[in-house]
């Protein structure tokens, strides 16, 4: 085995075993993390059946500008992430850490948006709880309580996506003060690929949960 | 291996002195320690849960409410189902012994992720002291189901806390689980392939699986559960359209397979008993083998038979109940071949080798009497009542803790270096084995006759029965106390035990009892199947 600048735990025989055991944990990962959000989506499923009107009605009240530069933002930063994870394996330190600072702006970006959107959601009352007053006029069939039932999906989804967004801004932020003492090499970045899973599965989510929450009935010219 | 043979007389290095401090303990990432730390903690969940179990016992000794208040009692019955199941049960096997385990039988130096296994043991530290905390101040009388909407919006006591408690040792065991498949997929010795693994790394990985794919769902659905009862987000509140069936069956698409966590770690110790002391290889290794990932498999398509009485269709209550009879499949598969290595076989009635054969017993009592509760009409009948307490206790005790027990007689050795006195231990075994069944079947015939479950006050012709099992539980205590003292003792007074005390030819025999720190000298190489008595009496060379 040649030899590498790696640090080889004691426990495993070679680099090559070390490396393989950290990927196919991290998909194990990724598959818990499935299951994880597939009870909130199961939810979703089993609601939407029920009340289909008043999640359309709900939907409604989201801005789509908002949601459709949101899901740009973070293909874009897939693209940019994925181009961190390239130049590592090409051995490239300065685009490293570039690429892993365009993420991480990207995703700043994101959460920002998605602030600004949570905000109006409270402006509006849109908020499940003592306070829920939404303007659903347009729907008079409708019952308020059971668009309170999407917008409890929707700050769960969005708030559990959240959530894993700020934990990726976090490890992002480690890895962007690792690379930029070249850490990572050709031969060693397992981390940065990890992360890029990570971060791929969450925009994957994302782009399920966007047409899900945003787009409901919108072929009807709503 | 010769050096090991002179070397034991001089005090060997070995992971339990190679250093003695508190911190060297508690930072340790060493498997083996690992799983020492999990049984500690595993023993005293274990006591507190069979302390409220006694409680409940005594108070179901006469038909009257006398001993505690109905309230009180319902907060007993819950501390006893949390504990057990979450604190004992489900980590029992998988984390103590699987942790020790697991590197030595596939003859690596430790898991795939030490730093991470570490953890796993702090967040269940973690999550048990919350709900510990909880289960004594104040109390929470919801059942350990947490069935909505009474857990979310009339429920007393601290619900909330218990249910982060229980989301934080759910992430404990999703990382277990994880660890042990990484490593049972990537640290294999050279050599040890697939069909050379011990059936108890099968039953493991087949558990696992269940831990990584099914608790997440439990963790996010306990997770709405809290957020409805603390911010009433109404998603399982009917007044607010929410459907508390749903609960249910996100409840139960973890907490079925649950059971199978519990019962085949079990499973996997009683073929490796039954194989080393019938002197005979496991009859139909890749059976037995391959019905513990299909019962893993088959578990997560039968939740529906917990909800034949909750609104589900008729037509999918059929569909669930077929389903459900298909897991008696490899599960007979297990006990035929079990039965079938022991035939002919040079039988050794040692104390792992009663638990094991007690396992077989019980375990196919509980199985059978699933069927009954898996069969829609029947199960209206006894849902609810004492039949379905005696069915899951049968499978939960009789199984998952015969299993645990027999583990623990028979890996001891192994474990602590030392030998346990095998005449109690033989006792307590025959103690334990006679108790329980006076304890638990006698709770058949309360529920045919109809005794419902969870409540405190009853109707007086069903008090002899309860006696009985009430008598039962005290000779199950003291079978249960026993083991207690005999292995403390056997610790500080205990004969020094041999490296393969049991004549076994698993790789976990081949090395030093108790083993190096790092295992093995070098990393052994594998050349043949882990049981071979019958043709030969060959032993597995290592280093
Ligand atoms: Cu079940």
């Amino acid at each position: 085995m040649a030899s590498h600048s790696v640090t080889l735990r004691h426990h495993f025989e070679n680099a090559e075993q070390q490396k393989d055991a950290s990927t196919i944990g991290m998909w194990m990962f990724l598959v818990t993390e499935i299951m994880f959000f597939g009870g909130l989506f199961m939810a979703y499923i089993a609601y939407r059946g029920a009340y289909p009107e008043a999640f359309a009605a709900g939907s409604e009240k989201l801005n789509i500008v908002y949601g459709t530069i949101n899901t740009l933002v973070l293909i874009c930063s897939s693209l940019t992430m994925a181009m961190a994870v390239h130049s590592a394996a090409v051995g490239k330190k300065k685009m490293i850490v570039l690429f892993l600072i365009l993420t991480l702006i990207l995703g700043g970006v994101f959460l920002g948006i998605k602030a600004v959107e949570y905000h109006d959601k409270y402006v509006g009352h849109e908020i499940p709880g003592v306070n829920f007053h939404p303007e659903i006029d347009g729907h008079p069939n409708v019952a308020v309580q059971n668009v309170s039932l999407y917008f409890a999906l929707y700050f769960g989804m969005t708030g559990l996506h959240a959530m894993h967004m700020i934990v990726g801004v976090g490890m992002i932020s480690f890895l962007i003060f690792k690379a930029s003492r070249g850490a990572y090499t050709a031969e060693w970045h397992t981390p940065v690929e990890l992360f890029g899973l990570y971060w791929h599965f969450v925009d994957i989510v994302w782009i399920f949960l966007f047409p899900l929450l945003y787009l409901i009935d919108l072929h009807q010219g709503r | 291996m010769e050096t090991v043979a002179t070397a034991v007389e001089r005090e060997p290095r070995t992971y339990l002195n190679v250093d003695h401090t508190l911190k060297s303990w508690l930072l340790t990432e060493d498997h083996k320690r690992i799983g020492i730390l999990y049984l500690i903690v595993i023993t005293i969940f274990f006591a507190i849960g069979g302390l409220f179990a006694a409680l409940i016992r005594i108070e179901l000794t006469t038909p009257a409410g006398d001993l505690v208040e109905s309230s009180v009692y319902n907060r007993l019955f819950t501390g006893h189902g949390i504990i057990m199941v979450f604190f004992f049960l489900i980590p029992s096997i998988p984390a103590s012994l699987g942790n020790f385990l697991i590197p030595l039988m596939i003859g690596a130096k430790d898991v795939a992720f030490p730093k991470l296994n570490l953890l796993s043991w702090y967040l269940y530290v973690i999550g048990g002291s919350m709900a510990l905390t909880a289960i004594i101040y104040g109390g929470i009388d919801t059942g350990w189901t947490f069935y909505v909407p009474f857990s979310t919006g009339y429920a007393s006591g601290m619900v909330m806390l218990t249910l982060v408690g229980i989301f934080i040792n759910g992430f404990s065991s999703i990382l277990t689980g994880l660890n042990f498949m990484v490593t049972i997929h990537r640290m294999r010795a050279p050599g040890m392939t697939w069909f050379r693994l011990p059936l108890f790394i099968w039953s493991l990985y087949s558990t696992s699986l269940i831990q990584v794919l099914a608790t997440p769902v439990v963790a996010v659905t306990l997770l709405l559960a809290a957020l409805e009862r603390g911010l009433h987000i109404g998603i399982f509140d009917p007044a607010l359209g929410g459907d508390p069936v749903l609960f249910q069956h996100l409840f139960w698409f973890y907490s079925h397979p649950a059971v199978y966590i519990m019962i085949l770690p079990a499973m996997g110790v009683t073929s490796e008993i039954i194989s080393t002391f019938s002197k005979k290889e496991p009859f139909g290794y890749s059976f037995i083998a391959l019905s513990s990932l299909a019962i893993a498999v088959f578990g997560f398509i039968v939740w529906g038979h917990h909800l034949f009485v909750s609104s589900q269709s008729v037509y999918a209550g059929m569909v669930f109940s077929i389903l459900s009879y298909l897991v008696a499949i490899p599960s007979a598969i297990k006990v035929f071949n079990w039965v079938s290595t022991m035939y002919k076989g040079s039988v050794e009635l040692t104390t792992p080798m009663l638990y094991g054969i007690g396992f077989i017993g019980l375990f196919t009592i509980g199985g059978l009497t699933g069927l009954f509760l898996a069969s829609m009409g029947m199960d209206v009948h006894l849902t609810d009542t004492y039949f379905v307490i005696a069915h899951f206790h049968y499978i939960m005790v009789g199984g998952a803790i015969m299993g645990f027990m027999g583990g623990l007689h028979f890996w001891w050795p192994k474990i602590t270096g030392k030998l346990y006195s095998e005449t109690w231990a033989r006792l307590s075994a025959i103690i334990i084995f006679l108790g329980f069944n006076l304890t638990f079947f006698p709770q058949f015939i309360l529920g045919y006759m109809g005794m419902p479950r969870r409540y405190h006050v009853y109707a007086p012709e069903f008090q002899v029965f309860n006696v009985l099992s009430s008598a039962g539980a005290s000779v199950l205590g003291l079978g249960y106390a026993l083991p207690l003292v005999y292995f403390l003792w056997s610790i500080f007074f205990g004969k020094k035990a041999p490296a393969n005390p049991w004549g076994a030819t698993g790789l976990e025999w081949q090395i030093q009892s108790p083993p190096l720190p790092e295992n093995f000298e070098i990393t052994p190489v594998i050349t043949e199947a882990p049981y071979h008595y019958a043709p030969s009496e060959e032993v597995v060379h290592v280093g």
